[in-house]
Order: C-alpha cells, then structure tokens, then sequence
C-alpha cells in the first residue's frame, strides 16, 4: 500500500509551560479527505502552525514529536520548508492582492521568467531583473483552474470578484504548486453562500479524486460528514478519537468534542426572592459585529439568575452583548424591567443600570497604562457622575479621597493582589486585571451584568476565584448576571441556565446538567430543543 | 456618458490645474509673449522632469511619496561639489559628478531604508522630517567643516575666510553641459523654441528603464508589497528588502535628477537647492492626476508641465488681475501645500473608508 | 538596578539634554566672560515665551491625535487677533489681553474646522496637520497682502503692497507680560515673573483640566478610543476638544511669544515653528501618544537654555578668530540636528506605532 501523505505522532507542544498539545497522531493518506473538528481552544491552530513551520512555533521552544510527510521525517522550520514539501493551505481570510490579475495571483512569489539583456550582462546578480513570463502564468493558471473545473478568466483582476470566486482562486494558486500533495482547508465555507459551499465542496472531492490528500477543518458537522473519508476529534490537546466516517455519526462526534467530566457544582442557596420575572426581554435582536454577527436573538433573561451563553467561535455569542451595550450597529426589539430599551447608545445603556465586561480586557476592558483606582472609578465618573465634587458640571472636579477610599475597598472585595491603588493595571495578571474589570462594572451599580470570556487568558487558579466573584455578587446583591464563555465546562459550573448560539440564533437553552451530546449537538447547529 | 464622467471624475485635478493654466493664460495675455513662455516651459521640462520621475518607485512600494528625495538632492549636489572643486570641466565632469553621487545616495539611501521600515505606515512623515534633519548634517558637513576638516581647497567655492562653502556656487565646469550637447531650435510663433534633445533624450531612457522594470520579477515584487506587504511576506517576497530597494532606486535617481535641474539652471544655492526640490517634485506629480497610492510615468509628465506652467502664469496673472505679482508667488506656494495637502487627506479618508 | 534602567527612567532624551546643557554652562562660566546671570534671565525669558505653544500641544496628543504638527494654524489665528488689536490702536494690558481673548475664540473656530477635518483622516493626522500649517501660513500671507487697515505704522511706508513683514510692538504691548512683577538681577538681567507665572498658571490649568469629568473623558478617548466607547465616552467629540484646546492655546501661545519678541512676525514666520515646538515637549519626556505637564515644563526649558545659552557661546569661544564667521551658525545647525533628530526618534520608537 502506498505510504500515507502525512503522519503527525506523538506532537507535544507548550506554550510557557502551558501544553496546548498531548501527544497528537493524524494520518492522511493521498486522496483522503480528512476532517479535523474540536472545539475553540482544542489545538488545531497549534497543529496547523507546526505543519506550516511557522516562527511563532520555534520562537517559543518548538515541539516534540514528528513529522512525516510520504513516509519520511521531515523538518518545517518555516513556511517555505512547507511549501517546499508540498503543503499548501486554502486560508479562512484570503490572501490575495486586489490590484493583480487571477494569473498574477496563483504566481505570486513564483512567478515564471525569461533572461533579457540585463539579467545576461549582470548574471546571478541580475536575477531579479529577469522578465516575467506572461505567456506562461497565463497558461499554468488556466490549467490549475482548469483542474479545479472552474471557467474563471485568468486575466480577470481580483478587485470586484465575488467572495466565492476568490476562494476558488485560493485553491488555484494551491494546486499549481508543482508538487502539491497536501491542502489545508481551513473553515473553508465559513464566508460562502450556501450554493458557493456546494461547489467547493465537489471541487475539494475532486481534488482527492486527482490523489491530493486534504485536510478539513469545519466546525458544520454536516459538511465533515458529507465529504471526509476519515474523522479526528481533538479535544484539550489530545486526540479523543479517529473515526472512518462509515462507522461515525454526528451525535457521536459531537459528544467527541464537548465530552468532559461534569465539574463540581458546590453553589450557595441563593435567597428567597427568586422569581420568573424577567429582567430583559430580547426580540429579533440583530448585531453587526464583524466575525460574530446575531442574526436574529429572542431570549428572556430572568432576574437574579446567572444565563450562560455558550457557542463556538464566530457562532455570534460574543455580539449578543456588544450589541445590547451599542458597541456595534444593532437592531431589535428590547425591553429592560418591562420597559423599552434604548438600543445602539452606550451611555444609556449603562445609565440604566446595565453593565459590561469586555470579551476584550485588554483592548476594551481597562487603560493599562493608569492606575487601578483610575480604571475602577473612570466608567462611574463619567456614566453616573460619581466622585465628583459638589457642582457635578462637566468641569467638576475629582474628588480623589474618594476614589482612593473605594479602590480600596474594591481591592480587598474582589481580592485584587497588586502593590496598591495606584499600581498602573498593565502589571498586573491577567486574573487580577479580570478582577479589576469586575470591579470597575460594580462600581456601576448594576442591576443587570453581561461578562464576556472573563477567564480568557487567566491562569487556573485564579479562573476559579474569578467565578466565585461572579457568584457571590449574584448570591448577595442580586445582580443579574449573563456569563458569555467559550468554555462550557465553566458555564456548566456556575451557570441555571445554558443558552447555546449557533449561525448567530439561540439554537436551544439547556441546563447546566444536560447531557453532552445534547450541548455537542446544538454547537453543531444539529438539532434545537428546549429541555430545563 | 456615465464612462466620460468616470473619466472626468478620476482625472480631476489635472483638469482642474489645466483649467487654471489656460485661464491664467488668457487672463495675462497681454503680458504675456507666448514663444517665450513656450521657451520656458520646455527648459523647465527638462530640467525638473528627471526628479518627479524619481518619486515613482515609491509609490509603486507603497511607500507614498517620497519625502526623503531630498537626501538623494544632497547627493546629487556632493558630486557637483566633488567635480567643481577639482576644476573639472565639460561632458565627462558632468557625468564624473553623476558618478561621485551615486556611491553617496547609496550609503545614505540605505540608512532612510532602515529607517522607513521602522516607520511603516508613517513613511511619508518620517522621511520629511528625516529631509530636515538631514539638512542640518548637511550644513554642519558643508558650512563648520568644509575647509579644514573635509579636503576641499578651491577658493572658488569656499566662503572668504576659508572655512565653509560658499553660499553659492556657479557650477563653471559642470553647468549646461547636457543641454549644450544637442540643442537644435524650430521656428515658434516666430522665434526659436530651443529644445534641449540630449537631456529630453537622457530622460526618456530613464521612462524606458523604469517602465521595463516594473516588468521583472523584482518590479512584480514592489508591486506586490505596495499593495499587501502581508500577502506578499506569506507568499514568500521579502518585503523589508523590497522597500529597501525602492528607496535606493529612487534615492540614486533623485540624486541624478538634482545633476541634471542645477546643472541646467547653472548656479547651485549651495544650503538650499535641495530644500525646494521635495515638496515642488511631489506638488509636481499630484498635479498631473498621481495619488499617494497610484503613480505612473504619464502623471509625472503631465504634471511638472502644468505645474511649471502655472508657475510661469501666476505671478504675471496676479500682477494683472489683482495688481500684485507678490500675490501670484504666495498663491503659487499655497497651490503647491495645497495639492500635496488635499491629496494626503483625500487618501487618507479613501483608505479610511475602505 | 543597572545604569541603562535608570537612565531610561530618568527618561534618555532629557537626561542627555541636561548634561548637555549642564557641559554648556560650564563650559561658559569656565572658558569665557560671559555674564552668567544674563544668560540665566535670557533662558528663562526664551522659555516663558516658547511655553505656551508647547503646552498647546498636549490637550492634542491626549486627545489621541498625536503632535499637532497643525499648531500654525492657531498662531496664524493669533496674529490675526494681534493685527487687528494694534490696527485699533489698543495699547499695553487691553492689546495684550484683547489679542489673546480674540486669538484664543479665532483658534477655537479653526480649531473646530480642523478637528473635523482630523476626524476624516483618522490615521494620517500629523502628516495631514503638517499641510494644514502650511497651508495656512500661505494662506494668511495673502490675507496679510490685502487686509484692510488704517493704521500707518502697520503697512510699508513707501507704497509697498500690504502689511510689513514685521510689526514693532513698541509702545504697544512690548514685553507687557516680561516685565510685570519683574524681578531685576542686575544690568539687562531679570527674573521674567509675570511671564512664567502667566504660563505656569496656563501649566495648572491644562492639569487641573484633566482631572476634570470632560478632561478624564478626553484622557481615555486618546489613550483607548474602545475602552472609551465602552464607557459611554462620545470619542469623536472628545478628540475634537483636544485639537480645539490645541489650536487656540496656539494663538494665546504666538500672542505671548510675540509680546516678548517684540515684533509681530508675519507672512513665512511661523511656518517651520512647529517643529521645535514639538521637539521641545518631545525632549520634556513626551511620546507620540503620552505628554503630561511636566513634559512641557521640563522639555521646554532645556531645549530653549540649550539654544539660548549656544549663540553666545560660540561667539565668546571663537570670537575674532580668523576665518571663523561660517562658525556663526552652529547654533542654528544644532537646533536643525537636534529638534528634528528628536521627532525622528520619536516616530520610529516601537511604542509608537
């Protein structure tokens, strides 16, 4: 039998001292389509960077393990190591130049040339003074579309080309390799129409006719299991299983990505007062957030409940509350305590009492460079006119004892480990700069909260306090609380109720107790049901 | 229709400022001798075309406009001093003085190079306040160390007391050699229209150079990180060697250009020849329809002759129409902000809404 | 901690200045005649005259549209005021303080224009403000060609066209501000009281401002314009104010400077002003996109000692010394080399970008 185009085994690989892989095997014969699935986080975009040899790899101590391409080890110390072994890869954004022609662009950087007076007289010297040959990036790109069956003008420039035909020029430029023997398609339909998806879909079948190996990452299950030949789930950094696809089924991969051991849910009794009131009612909600639009959101969040928002990446979760808060173009009906609420004004939103913690810390949740107390009271002065002397005018002035006497407090509530209130917050962990981002939205008073990714970037130890805060204040001041969160696991913990996001629409609300393969399936936009 | 007035819109400003030419024309006409203007306007050509070419290469990198042209200025004028002050004379001075340049606008072409591309995206800035900055290198090489520090001994182009250059210097060696060469005149309304052949021919061989290597392998590399330095990093162009590359070229011939534009006029401002060059070539290429983004050959030429031409008119229209030739230098002076300025902020806003 | 953290601290452009400036007062009490207190009152009279323009340009980087190389547009505006002032014969406090008051409401309209201006090339505002101050320089020299006046010691006396390339302030508000509350050491010296205590108090005001509600609210909108957003802060409007602070405080800046000259300079006077200004709040410890009070205070003072203490020097040194006249103009390369070897470094720091 004919050696297998790829074998990943053993791939270990930390970044500072974080294992982001444990022990990858993948294996990708010629003519294989093979799927590559896991959650955000999994470890895909590791395993892809290691194949691609890219810096940031080696700029971090490189990996274990090795890499075989046609059954022998190589070695990609970068992105040329792979395009000299034949990996090419179809990218999510693509990357081509408007001004150029599609002829131009599958040449790019290989472009065919002649010798003219110039190159002759100054020899090897003079080698990039030799002409392009035009005749012949006109023909090699005609064959490479012509393989990939699309009737696509090869002079055609790429200003003004439809997003799918683009795509398809991407593909080109991969297959014109010489010695192309493995694509990467990397959410490959996440920008095309639903017709645009079909057809790419075939030419990639079509490929693997042609015995090119491909690798497929998607998050639409339905698509793995319409074109791949063979299945790896990752999970965590490690392989959880590898599936041919005749003996797989999506209720079994999706339980594959999601499938964890239920944490511990040791929560304090929450009061009396608990109700079915409902503190915010969202209808026909829609948010133009690049890369997470909402599409169209009803939900009823309930008051003095903690809501969990779950779905994969550019699913939409992120833009429920950007949009709420008016950070981006948003549209839909909303109502606030039964009454109307402003939409698409940040400031109104947060005089009436609704409050936001940034998926972004860094670039939207804090000033780095000024200090905690600043960063605590900043948001207040301004919103609610807090800290200000008497007159209150635009022109009052702050009244710093008392920002200090609350930074203070805030400090030793939310136990924010720092040198003091005037620590400027760049120097501070990820998890205590969290804390003064929670700390910062209290200080607003908030009857309603919205927490975006609050343990991205922080270390275990303090992801877990970070919660606790969430909890207590929810226990103890009766703040409503939607906790958005890439990681269920989290949400699972601290969470009453789970609503899960796909193609930007809640596909169904779980409790947090609900089976994996029920959550695996609504990631995967499968099935929508309603069961808490 | 709809095409003529895509075709208007794209070419405004050449419109506008032929507009203004002709209008100026015909306001001053009484004053104006149209065979001497025509005169003008040709030895203006010649000398002052070789330096808007020179902007080109950068702008096809993505550079922008080439603010840092001026260190290549100062180049061109250290061959001339070098030439001058060995008492050379004749053709091969000339070219002698280009070959001096060239070795100087490589060295220092190469350091505003690395400085641009640690100033990516703020190219434009950094290479006119690095034209400042050089400026004042320039004086405290030529005016506190010409003389006793740097070998220089012909009294003819040093200050009185020995120590600096001279303020200014009659290039005798140097001065119109090209244009002597070959320059045959036609009858014109009347009188000769001199044109300069050699120079006009010096300069169409660099248009033959420039266009034919923009067609190489290297050429399709500028162009493809003039329009993605990210795309064309991944797919394999070294894009830092690419702009550094630009620079060169355009510094070398920026300093070949400022051989050419004082040798013609003869007489060299020796601290401040350079300064002007800037802001007039860059006005110059605007004028003729480039934008920061998007130069050609066409434009350069297009636009020094209606820049000069404009240059010529205004003074004399403003005598006419507003009864103060002063007006007609501070208007010309505002038109040559102005165009830079606007077109800075028409890209700006265009790359802002895109 | 090792000698490179510590210089870095004291922040490295200062630092060299101060010994610069420190080698050169030396090098003048030691090596020549020069009478030092002299030299001291001019430094400070050269500072006190330079700082408001310097200061003018903070509200604007804080603001987040980083050194306003436009700050010609608010002298241009300040001149403005000042011509039409001394054209009806306003004399001593009522010219000062009328220039000023007219300056500063003529620069907060051109400020505005500008502002919106900035606000459509997001991105590109030095290199569009350095045009801006070009332009308008031009500009104003054609107005100084026609402007109406009637006043004969503002025009050329003998049929020249417009008016004069500089206006004398004598007996108008010449050094109104110098020499209030001033405190004489001696011969020509002076402590320039009423001068430095006009800027320090402008210094205290632009401070106190930002810690006002609006001052904090334009401090976030130019450090973090998201973070800002988040915060109900309307970005836009803030990073105007800053540009509309900037250019009129440019105006009352040029009306003081010119008080202490003693001339009004039109026409090309202010059109490469931007320049050392900015290098000034640069060498003070400024950044493209931080500049405190203290940078102005500290930054202008030792860029304007440095140039005001090396003329003298230079001549004192070389003196009569045969063929030494080009020397001459070593202070004038110093300040060419320096203010703009200082923007060039600020431009290409990393933390810029």
């Amino acid at each position: 039998m004919e050696s297998p185009t790829l074998v990943l085994s053993g791939i270990h690989k930390s970044y500072y001292g974080n294992p982001v892989l444990r022990g990858v095997d993948l294996t990708v014969r010629p003519g294989e389509i093979h799927a590559l699935v896991g959650e955000n986080g999994a470890g895909k975009s590791t395993l892809m960077n290691i194949l691609f040899g890219m810096p940031v790899i080696h700029e971090t101590g490189g990996f274990e393990g090795t890499v075989e391409l046609g059954g022998r080890a190589v070695r990609l110390n970068s992105p040329s190591d792979a395009m000299v072994e034949g990996i090419g890869m179809v990218h999510q954004e693509f990357m081509l130049l408007p001004g150029f022609t599609v002829a131009e662009n599958v040449k790019l950087g290989r472009e065919p040339t002649r010798a003219n007076l110039f190159s002759r007289v100054l020899g090897p010297v003079g080698k990039g003074l030799r002409s392009l040959d035009r005749r012949k990036m006109q023909d090699d790109s005609r064959n490479a579309l012509d393989r990939i069956g699309m009737s696509l003008d090869e002079m055609q420039p790429i200003a003004g080309m439809p997003v799918g035909h683009m795509q398809f020029v991407e593909i080109a430029r991969e297959v014109d390799k010489e010695n192309a023997r493995l694509i990467v398609f990397d959410e490959p339909t996440a920008v095309l129409a639903e017709s645009e998806a079909a057809e790419l879909l075939a030419t990639m079948k079509s490929l693997a006719a042609q015995g090119i190996a491909l690798l497929f990452i998607s998050h639409r299950l339905d698509e793995v299991m319409e074109i791949a030949d063979g299945v790896t789930v990752l999970r965590d950094g490690e392989v959880v299983a590898t599936l041919d696809m005749q003996e797989a089924s999506v209720e079994q991969i999706a339980e594959l990505m999601i499938g964890r051991p239920l944490p511990e849910r040791e929560l304090p009794a929450r009061g009396a007062g608990e109700t079915q009131q409902v503190a915010l009612e969202v209808r026909g909600l829609e948010v133009d957030m690049p890369g997470e639009e909402v599409r169209g959101v009803d939900l009823d969040v309930y008051k003095g409940e903690i809501l969990g928002i779950a779905g994969l990446a550019g699913q939409g979760k992120l833009g429920i509350a950007n949009g709420l808060l008016g950070l981006h173009p948003v549209r839909g009906a909303v109502k606030l305590e039964g009454a109307p609420f402003v939409l698409g004004e940040t400031l109104a939103a947060l005089r009436q009492g609704v409050a936001f913690v940034s998926e972004d810390r860094r670039q939207v949740g804090l000033l780095l460079d000024e200090s905690i107390e600043l960063n605590i009271a900043g948001t207040a002065v301004h919103v609610l006119g807090r800290f200000l002397g008497k007159s209150g005018g635009p022109l009052a002035m702050i009244n710093r004892a008392e920002v200090r006497r609350h930074a203070e407090n805030m400090i030793q509530e939310f136990d924010i480990r720092c040198q003091g209130p005037t620590q400027p917050v760049r120097r501070l962990s990820g998890g205590n700069q969290q804390k003064v981002c929670l700390a910062r939205a209290f200080t607003l008073d908030p009857s309603l909260l919205f927490v975006s990714e609050p343990t991205r970037g922080v270390d275990v130890g303090a992801k877990d306090r970070v919660l606790q805060q969430l909890v207590r204040v929810n226990r103890e001041a009766g703040t409503t609380i939607v906790l958005t969160s890439s990681e269920l696991a989290e949400l699972r913990q601290v969470c009453d109720r789970i609503a899960v996001v796909f193609e930007g629409r809640i596909q169904g609300i779980l409790a947090p107790d609900a089976p994996d393969v029920e959550f695996g399936l609504l990631f995967a936009g499968e099935r929508s049901g309603v069961s808490s | 229709m709809g095409k003529l007035r895509q075709l208007a819109l794209q070419n405004v400003v050449p419109i506008l400022f032929t507009v203004l030419c002709v209008s100026g024309i015909i306001a001053a006409r009484a004053d104006i001798s149209l065979p001497i203007l025509a005169n003008d306007i040709v030895t203006r050509l010649s000398r002052n075309l070789f330096l808007v070419l020179s902007l080109i290469i950068p702008v096809v990198a993505g550079m922008g406009l080439n603010f840092g042209i001026i260190v290549g200025a100062m180049c061109g004028q250290i061959g001339l001093i070098v030439v001058e002050n060995q008492g050379a004379s004749g053709l091969g001075a000339f070219f002698a003085a280009m070959g001096v340049s060239i070795p100087f606008s490589l060295i220092f072409g190469w350091l505003t190079g690395l400085l641009l591309n640690r100033a990516k995206g703020r190219e434009m800035i950094t290479g006119m306040i690095l034209a400042f900055f050089a400026n004042g290198i320039y004086q405290a090489v030529f005016l506190l160390m010409a003389g006793p520090v740097i070998p220089l001994h012909n009294q003819r182009i040093l200050l009185d007391g020995g120590i600096g250059l001279a303020i200014t210097i009659d290039l005798i060696g140097t001065g119109g050699q090209l244009d002597r060469l070959l320059r045959p005149s036609i009858p014109f309304m009347g009188l000769p229209l001199f044109i300069p052949v050699a120079t006009f021919i010096f300069i169409a061989l660099l248009c033959v150079a420039l266009r034919g290597y923009l067609r190489t392998k290297s050429g399709q590399e500028l162009r493809a990180v003039g329009q993605d330095m990210h795309v064309a990093e991944i797919s394999g162009i070294n894009v830092d060697r690419t702009r550094m590359r630009a620079i060169l070229i355009s510094t070398v011939l920026g300093g070949l250009g400022q051989i050419i534009w004082l040798s013609n006029i003869g007489t060299m401002n020796t601290f401040q020849s350079h300064e002007q060059v800037g802001p007039y070539a860059i006005a110059a290429l605007l004028v003729g329809g480039a934008t920061v983004a998007h130069a050609t050959i066409w434009h350069a030429i297009l636009g020094t002759l209606l820049f000069h031409t404009l240059f010529q008119v205004s003074p004399i229209a403003g005598q006419i129409l507003l009864g103060s030739a002063q007006i007609g230098e501070y208007f010309r002076e505002f038109v040559a902000y102005a165009v830079i300025g606007v077109t800075l902020a028409l890209h700006a806003w265009r790359t802002r809404r895109s | 901690m090792n000698p490179l953290d510590w210089l870095k601290r004291l922040g490295v452009t200062r630092t060299i200045l101060a010994a610069f400036l420190l080698v050169l007062w030396i090098v003048s009490a030691v090596a020549t005649e020069l009478d030092l207190v002299l030299l001291f009152s001019d430094c400070l009279v050269r500072t006190g005259m330079n700082g408001i323009l310097v200061l003018a340009l903070v509200p604007a980087v804080r603001g987040g549209v980083g050194l306003n190389f436009g700050i010609p547009l608010g002298m241009v505006c300040g001149l403005l005021a000042t011509v039409i002032f001394m054209n009806f014969d306003a004399r001593g406090g009522l010219g000062l303080f009328g220039s000023i008051a007219l300056g500063a409401a003529l620069g907060a309209g051109a400020g505005w224009l500008y502002a919106r201006l900035l606000e459509a090339v997001r991105g590109q505002e030095m290199m569009v403000g350095i045009y801006v101050g070009f332009g308008s320089v031009a500009g104003a020299s054609i107005l100084w060609l026609f402007f109406p006046v009637s006043n004969p010691e503002l025009i050329w006396p003998l049929g020249g066209e417009g008016l004069r390339n500089t206006l004398v302030l004598d007996g108008y508000f010449k050094q109104w501000l110098d020499l209030k509350l001033a405190i004489p050491l001696g011969g020509t010296a002076f402590v320039p009281v009423g001068l430095l205590a006009f800027w320090l108090g402008l210094c205290g005001l632009v401070y106190l401002f930002f810690r006002t509600r609006v001052g904090m609210a334009l401090s976030a909108a130019g450090a973090n314009p998201r973070f800002a957003e988040a915060s109900g802060i309307d970005v836009r409007s803030m990073r105007s104010l800053g540009v509309i602070i900037s250019t009129a405080m440019g105006a009352v800046g040029i009306v003081v400077f010119s008080q202490s000259y003693g001339f009004v300079q039109l026409y090309k006077a202010p059109l490469l002003m931007a320049f050392p200004t900015v290098a000034a709040l640069l060498i003070g410890g400024a950044s493209v996109r931080v500049a405190k009070v203290s940078h102005v205070i500290i930054g202008t003072f030792l860029f304007q000692s440095v140039l005001t203490t090396s003329l003298p020097l230079v001549n004192a040194l070389v003196g009569q010394a045969e063929g030494a006249q080009a020397l001459t103009n070593l202070p004038e390369i110093a300040r060419l080399i320096i203010s703009n070897g200082i923007i060039l470094y600020a431009l290409t720091r990393k933390e810029s970008a």
